[in-house]
């Protein structure tokens, strides 16, 4: 093991580099750029035994993992904002197939306008294609949760997306403890055979359309069409529910770090309200807790660091005592609410003595989110709890009251 | 050349498939997948030949085949290839990448380029009907001038794009066009295709009956009635070494002039209603590109 200052971007390059990734396709956007590039370089001085299509789209990007993970090859590519717009079409596909491939995303927003800074509007915006979506606190994460995604992905046959705030995340540098080789191999063996195997002695046509139906195959056995291949699929996310704590653990064996799971806590046992967020965020609102409780006011974290799927019953069961959640979505269903908060509501509908649930978005486009605001936010959020609220409008953390001419 | 005599007895497209009667497609397929002796992966996006292929959980074609989605073909059969170099398969499977006109000239021309540009090991065939005849015979970039279809209803307008040419201007190393009406032709170009690296692009004219509007048991006919009047030329490029081939290298070699466009358009309905001036652009067009074939098979460049 060695400890090395780096960004997350090189973190994930690192997660990628470890897992011995064989196939990388590479298509530069900011803020995901220095994965690709850090991958290109290893690559091309030969410290990376890994073949490196330089694609010329991201929809491309996609479709080369696509096709190198149909052919058994472990494949992986990066991308943010408008790259992960441009290959949602295969982001299906490669879920669909059932392809074992692991997909960093740094955070983005989403133009139009043109923004180049953090918030989760770009992942947020594919949840529901069938893959695990996995949310990084920090750098350290942000490696573990590439290697770890290989072996989540490679066991349930799903696509795994590591997702990690842009510039917050993927250009701050931190130590990260990097795992030495041997350790991770014990860890991660090699792929191991693709569902449906590309081979001339017995061709296979992989993908192909699929009735409404079930229909007969040519040794007359009803097979499941394509509403009983979706159903499997949901299946093996929801198998995700297990496998995402049970390789964490494996992974703190391996490593010898504490391992990570569905969810995040710090401070819940006798919190009143709870900050739920994901990625960096979660980080933020532990300093942000911990300053609060210095007041005297009983503030937890519920960080999610799996998304997809959602850890219901965990957050549940985390939650229950609580007088609120409020809930910090970088990310929102126009017209309706923030993706996390949908969740959490969902999720503890009908559970006795819910806690309430408030929206609060926040970070949009890169805008700040201070240890203030945040803090001013959750001692709103008690206080309305406290006088018994249900239901709040959605709070807009740190925008502008007004504007102004000089 | 390989006559059809010659060719493998082993037939990789089962009877009874899907393909609509009188298929150019489908006679093509045959020749090609004979060329690669079932040791290839294909990679097909949406397309005629999907139908063709059959549906879950059958299939009637007896080699691995991945489906793929209509922009992606070039990109998904170069990771293929990447992934079967990573995993020690690459001498072992040639990797096709087939799809159609719409497919090649249009939506999948990005990922196309990327491929050529990178010079990815695989041979990428697009069978040219002429426009989207899986979808009901919309027009393509790939639809000649005059031709009917159902977005184009008083014909179109606009000449083909010349994908080839444009694949030319890549420097790959192996550029053809051939036509299903000529099986030994197509299998030999597939033959040559598969024993070279890097990309590798072939065109294959493919009569439509449902889309060109004639009696499908006239396909081969009118593929051959193309090639006679030019508005088909065969032809290959290896490694910027141009000369006609086939029944063109004989038609040149012959030094008369070529049919008139005239029958071969009056046997398709969808040239119906032609007035003179459109038939004469169509025809000064197939009359350039034929005076710049032959000029480019007596330079051999």
């Amino acid at each position: 093991m060695t400890v090395r200052i780096i960004t997350g971007n090189e973190a994930a390059a690192w997660g990628a580099r470890l897992a011995r990734v064989q196939v990388v396709a590479a298509y530069p956007i900011t803020p995901q750029s220095p994965v690709v590039e850090t991958l290109s370089a290893w690559v091309e001085s030969g410290e990376m035994p890994a073949e490196l299509i330089a694609v010329e789209s991201e929809h491309s990007a996609m479709s080369v993992c696509i096709g190198a993970a149909t052919a058994g090859a472990r494949a992986f590519t990066a991308t943010s904002s408008n790259g992960l717009a441009y290959m949602t079409e295969q982001i299906w596909w490669a879920a669909g197939a059932r392809l074992p491939l692991v997909m960093c995303v740094a955070n983005r927003s989403l133009a139009a306008p043109w923004n180049v800074l953090n918030d989760q509007q770009d992942s947020m915006s594919v949840r529901d294609a069938g893959w695990v979506q996995l949310y990084c606190r920090d750098n350290q994460e942000v490696l573990d949760t590439v290697v770890q995604g290989y072996r989540i992905a490679e066991r349930l046959n799903v696509p795994v997306m590591v997702c990690y705030d842009g510039f917050l995340l993927s250009h701050t540098a931190m130590p990260v403890e990097v795992p030495d080789a041997a350790a991770v191999d014990a860890f991660l063996p090699p792929r191991p055979q693709p569902l449906q195997i590309v081979d001339p002695a017995d061709p296979r046509n992989i993908g192909p359309v699929v009735m409404a139906d079930p229909r007969r195959d040519a040794d007359g056995v009803l097979r499941g069409a394509y509403l009983e291949l979706r159903a499997a699929h949901h299946e093996a996310l929801l198998e995700a529910l297990e496998a995402v704590p049970e390789v964490g653990e494996a992974w703190a064996r391996a490593t010898g770090r504490p391992g990570c799971g569905l969810v995040a806590e710090h401070r819940l046992d006798d919190a009143e309200i709870a900050l739920v967020a994901a990625g960096s965020l979660v980080t933020q609102s532990t300093l942000v807790a911990d300053l609060l409780r210095e007041e005297g006011l009983p503030v937890g974290v519920l960080g999610i660091r799996c998304c997809r799927p959602f850890p219901a019953a965990a957050v549940r069961e985390r939650l229950r005592g609580v007088r609120a959640a409020l809930v910090l979505d970088k990310a929102l269903s126009y017209g309706y609410a923030g993706p996390i908060a949908t969740d959490l509501r969902a999720a503890l509908y009908g559970t006795p003595d819910a806690p309430a649930v408030y929206g609060a978005v926040c970070g949009l486009g890169g805008r700040d989110v201070t240890p203030e605001a945040l803090a001013e936010a959750a001692r709103a959020a008690l206080a309305d709890a406290r006088a018994g609220a249900v239901e709040r409008p959605l709070a807009w953390i740190g925008r502008m009251a007004r504007e102004e001419a000089r | 050349m390989t006559r059809i005599t010659d060719l493998p007895v082993e037939e990789q497209v089962l009877p009874g498939n899907r393909a609509c009667a009188g298929c150019g497609l489908g006679i093509g397929l045959r020749a090609i997948l004979k060329a690669l002796e079932g040791r290839a992966v294909m990679t097909v996006p949406a397309s005629c030949l999907t139908v063709l292929g059959g549906m879950y959980p059958v299939t009637s074609v007896q080699m691995p085949w991945v489906n793929c989605a209509f922009p992606s073909t070039a990109a998904v059969a170069a990771g293929i290839s990447a992934g079967l170099r990573a995993t020690g398969r690459s001498e072992e499977l040639t990797v096709l990448a087939m799809a159609g006109d719409g497919g090649t000239a249009d939506i999948g021309i990005q990922a196309l380029s990327g491929a050529a540009e990178r010079n990815d090991d695989l041979i990428y065939l697009c069978y040219d009907n002429e426009a989207y005849m899986n979808t009901g015979t919309q027009r393509s970039g790939s639809t000649p001038a005059g031709a009917r279809t159902t977005t184009t209803w008083r014909g179109k307008r606009e000449n083909p794009k010349d994908v080839p040419r444009i694949m030319e201007a890549h420097r790959v190393p192996y550029v053809a066009v051939t036509s299903a009406a000529f099986p030994t032709d197509v299998y030999d170009k597939v033959a040559k295709a598969r024993q070279m690296r890097g990309l590798r692009y072939l065109h294959m004219h493919t009569p439509c009956p449902s889309g060109w509007g004639f009696d499908p048991a006239l396909s081969v006919r009118l593929g051959k009635m193309a090639v006679e009047c030019g508005l088909a030329i065969l032809y290959e490029v290896e490694r910027g070494a141009f000369r006609l081939t086939g029944r063109s290298a004989a038609l040149a070699k012959a030094g008369r002039p070529l049919e008139p466009v005239d029958a071969c358009l009056d046997a398709q309905s969808r040239f119906k209603g032609l007035d003179a001036e459109a038939r004469a652009a169509i025809q000064a067009w197939v009359d350039e590109r034929w005076v710049e074939a032959l000029e480019r098979h007596e330079r051999g460049r």
